[in-house]
């Protein structure tokens, strides 16, 4: 193949990545915005999505769409349950402590990962994508389903963004994110909020997860790169703005897919992790950080 | 400190050391090889808590200067055919000057944006040693030559992998984090380090300049994880990227959260039950991790202050 | 020659302006007392004096050289030493431990760390200190569990450790009970001995009977300046301040 396909399909894949690390990533931008958490076991929820969406595919064998469809539902209905659980049981008996917290989900993301160790195994597994059918492009055929995950992913910030900016819902985390103790005396329950808002961002995650499996496959340790991955937006992209990291994630996302094609990959990560120490230090408030926030 | 608090201080960390000297001889083989391995793991926690427990500076990146230890150590050995005790150096010398550069950049944040840093200078570190995977065989690593592993004394080489000089060049190099740790935290910058984690602008108005204080205390700390993991490198004879990984950052955290931050014993006692509860559930499931990181929650949770800390708080106020 | 003065300095946030333009000189020796309304610059004014607070704009000098880029810490080491108005003693620390870091500070690193018996001195310096506020009683208490009123003393002994050329007090007296108060005007006399003394100071009766001269802040800038019976008769403070 010539440059130019060579390009587009780097183009493809890169606006792929794109698409789920902007979804991965806001949940741990509204987590971080809200509640001033570090969430370090927010790759593990992803995990969660992925071998949640693996397990619910074993419910209804045979009809792959019928249990993507399930997994699809399922999936962040039980790793929301599991967000509001830690957030009740560990991180609001912490007090939300910035240095103690993230301890903490350090030491959670060992626990869920050994625990998905234990009960599913080692080994990677597949799950057959709900659609099989490939857009013919001259050069070369491209997977459906990845469009599809695209619009998903952008149906998904959409609605994200709705929620937060046009629902009431929407209006009582920005004013907790604001201003806490303000929120609290106009009668706001920021302690629901805090569950909700981490529940919300760990949901995030795990549909990310179940969108990216039946490219992926399942896992218990793919939840280090796109936590990693998370970090790098949510910091380039200014901390606390949903919108800085939406762009972050696609300048990122793009320029890894692209990069990655022509370059070393390990060598794209290690400036790319540098560069975002450097900006931790030098400009924190994010190289895309609009004012907003 | 009273005159009588600090000898009985001291002749407490001279009866550990002598403790650990005497154990070898009575210990069975498994368990003596076993304590040769803590022993150089817990200098690595030393060095993590003079930072930590002293300083108040937690760092999530500490991986990064055990492995320019390990490495430091491991290469020259390996590729330019240094001896031991150059070679250890070199380790030593790396892991400072990583420390001075890495803190001349990251001191300048504090709390979760310190601890942010330096898990992304860790990872870009693991990254790099990944990369240059023709001279540092990457994940894998690579093995120390035994002939390049020879020690000279008095005339006789003697190999490091014989396990009683072993033992004891990894207790040489325990007791001597430990006692500069104990030396540090009894003088007038260990003072200024504590007086610096309890309040920084207190201090800087003390006329302390904090910025530099800090970055010794992490520069020390650096030095003391090098050291840690040239010694690693050299006893055991393995060099590999799994050392750089954030897992090795973790570690040390939690030896030193479980034996107590901020006591000069605490990080030894951490390092010896955390590696043997590790080992026991190691023979029972793959997932071993899963005591790692239960013992973090568990402990930020219900024990922050870990063993020492609480016995300190309790019964013996004296305990440096 | 003054020990200090400031030439048009000034601290703006935003469009505010908290100090403005101010020239104030302070002689060697004196006990000057700085008052004013709230949120008159006072705090602002000396925060930039020993470089907790940046200058917008203006010059600081000190025994004639500038300081006004140096560093706080520089500054502490070249003789301004300050004490908080919200007490900022290591709660955490015995007082014993609270002055020999101020005490460590005043020495060479040799003489503090390698001199023969220096941890005597140190520890005689310590208690000396602590003597002269009359905390030498509760050297091993942690400062934390100390009433306010002693609080404020340490944090006077911590200052003094520092063996300051200009010891700066922000509203020292804030909290303290009557008699608390009378011998702490006898303690900072005995200060000045040593040590030119700036107060800032709301209680009208401590500033009259410490202060040589007065200088008066309204709204960022000096309104006034005179002893204390020139500064009763000002009419302009009167209006301003004594007034109210």
């Amino acid at each position: 193949m010539s440059l130019g396909p060579n390009l587009l399909l780097a183009l493809l894949e890169g606006t792929l990545a794109a698409f789920v690390l902007a979804v991965t990533a806001l949940g741990l931008s509204l987590v971080f915005g809200v509640m001033r958490v570090v969430n370090v076991a927010h790759g593990e929820f992803f995990m969660l999505g992925a071998v949640l969406a693996w397990a619910f595919s074993q419910v209804i064998p045979g009809m792959p769409a019928a249990g993507f469809l399930l997994a699809l539902i399922g999936s962040p209905i039980v790793v929301g349950a599991v967000a509001v659980a830690v957030d009740r049981a560990v991180l609001r008996r912490l007090g939300y402590e910035p240095e103690a917290t993230i301890i903490a989900t350090i030491g959670l993301l060992y626990v869920v990962q050994q625990l998905v160790l234990t009960f599913y195994g080692p080994t990677a597994r597949p799950v057959v994508a709900p659609i099989s059918f490939r857009v013919l492009f001259p050069w070369f055929g491209y997977s459906g389903y990845k469009l599809i995950v695209m619009a998903a992913s952008a149906a998904l910030l959409i609605a994200t963004w709705f929620t937060l900016m046009r629902t009431r819902i929407g209006l009582v985390m920005r004013a907790t994110q604001f201003d806490r103790e303000t929120a609290q005396a106009f009668g706001i329950p920021v302690d629901r909020v805090y569950s909700m808002i981490f529940a919300l961002g760990a949901m995030l995650a795990c549909v990310a997860g179940v969108l990216v499996v039946p490219i992926q496959q399942a896992h218990y340790l793919m939840g280090l790169d796109p936590l990693l991955l998370s970090f790098i937006v949510v910091i380039l992209g200014g901390l606390g703005s949903l919108r800085g990291t939406v762009v972050a994630a696609f300048v990122i996302g793009l320029s890894d897919g692209i990069i990655s094609v022509f370059f070393s990959p390990t060598l794209a990560k290690i400036l790319a992790t540098l560069l975002v120490a450097l900006v931790l230090v030098f400009k924190p408030t994010g190289l895309f950080g609009a004012r907003g926030r | 400190m009273t005159r009588a608090a600090s000898r009985r201080a001291l002749a407490l960390h001279l009866a550990v050391l002598a403790l650990l000297f005497a154990l070898q001889f009575v210990l069975p083989a498994y368990h003596h090889a076993s304590l040769a391995r803590i022993l150089v793991l817990a200098a690595f926690a030393v060095g993590y808590n003079l930072l930590m427990g002293y300083t108040g500076l937690l760092s999530l990146g500490h991986a990064m200067f055990f492995a320019a230890g390990l490495y430091g150590a491991g290469l020259t050995v390996h590729h330019l055919g240094f001896g031991v005790p150059s070679g250890f150096l070199a380790g030593c010398v790396a892991a400072f000057l990583l420390a001075l550069a890495i803190g001349a950049i990251a001191l300048r944040t504090t709390g979760v944006f310190f601890m942010i840093v330096t898990l992304m200078f860790a990872q870009a570190g693991f990254l790099t040693a990944l990369y240059f995977n023709e001279i540092t065989r990457g994940d894998e690593g690579f093995v120390l030559a035994a002939a390049a592993r020879v020690l000279d004394i008095g005339g006789q080489p003697v190999a490091l992998s014989e396990p009683n000089l072993r033992y004891n060049l990894a207790l040489a190099i325990f007791a001597a984090c430990l006692l500069v740790s104990l030396v540090v935290v009894r003088s007038s910058f260990g003072r200024t380090l504590v007086a610096v984690r309890e309040n920084e602008e207190r201090t800087r108005l003390l006329g302390y300049n904090t910025f530099l204080y800090k970055l010794a205390a992490l520069a020390l700390s650096g030095a003391m994880s090098g050291a840690a993991g040239a010694a690693y490198a050299l006893l055991f004879g393995y060099v590999g990227a799994t050392f750089a990984a954030i897992q090795y950052s973790i570690f040390p955290l939690l030896w030193v959260l479980l034996g107590g931050v901020g006591t000069t014993l605490g990080p030894l006692i951490g390092t010896v039950l955390m590696f043997y509860l590790v080992d026991v559930s190691s023979e029972y499931t793959t997932a071993y991790m899963i005591v790692v990181g239960a013992a973090l929650v568990l402990l930020v949770m219900w024990f922050p202050r870990g063993i020492l800390g609480t016995v300190r708080q309790r019964w013996a106020p004296w305990l440096p | 020659m003054s020990l200090l003065a400031t030439q048009g300095l000034s601290r703006r946030y935003g469009g505010l302006s908290a100090v403005d333009g101010v020239d104030f000189a302070l002689d060697a020796g004196e006990i000057r007392t700085l008052i004013g309304p709230n949120g008159a610059g006072k705090t602002t004014l000396v925060g930039m004096i020993c470089g907790r607070i940046p200058a917008s704009a203006g010059r600081i000098a000190f025994e004639g050289a500038d300081i006004t880029d140096l560093a706080a810490w520089h500054r502490v080491s070249r003789g301004i030493a300050y004490t908080f108005q919200i007490t900022s003693v290591f709660t955490r620390l015995s007082c014993f431990d609270n002055v020999v870091l101020a005490v460590q500070r005043s020495r060479s690193w040799a003489r503090r760390s390698l001199w023969p018996g220096h941890e005597a001195e140190i520890a005689a310096d310590v208690m000396a200190a602590l003597e002269r506020v009359g905390l030498a009683g509760r050297r091993d208490t942690t400062a934390g569990m100390l009433s306010y009123g002693h609080q404020r003393l340490l944090e006077v002994a911590i200052g003094l450790a520092l063996r300051p050329k200009l010891l700066i007090l922000d509203e020292p007296t804030q909290g303290l009970a009557e008699d608390e108060i009378v011998d702490f005007c006898k303690l900072v006399r005995q200060i000045a001995r040593e040590a030119t003394v700036l107060l800032i100071e709301h209680n009208m009766a401590v500033v009259m009977e410490l202060a040589a001269r007065i200088t008066v802040m309204d709204r960022g800038r000096i309104l006034a300046e005179g002893t204390p019976a020139e500064i009763r008769a000002d009419e302009r403070v009167r209006t301003a301040y004594l007034g109210t």
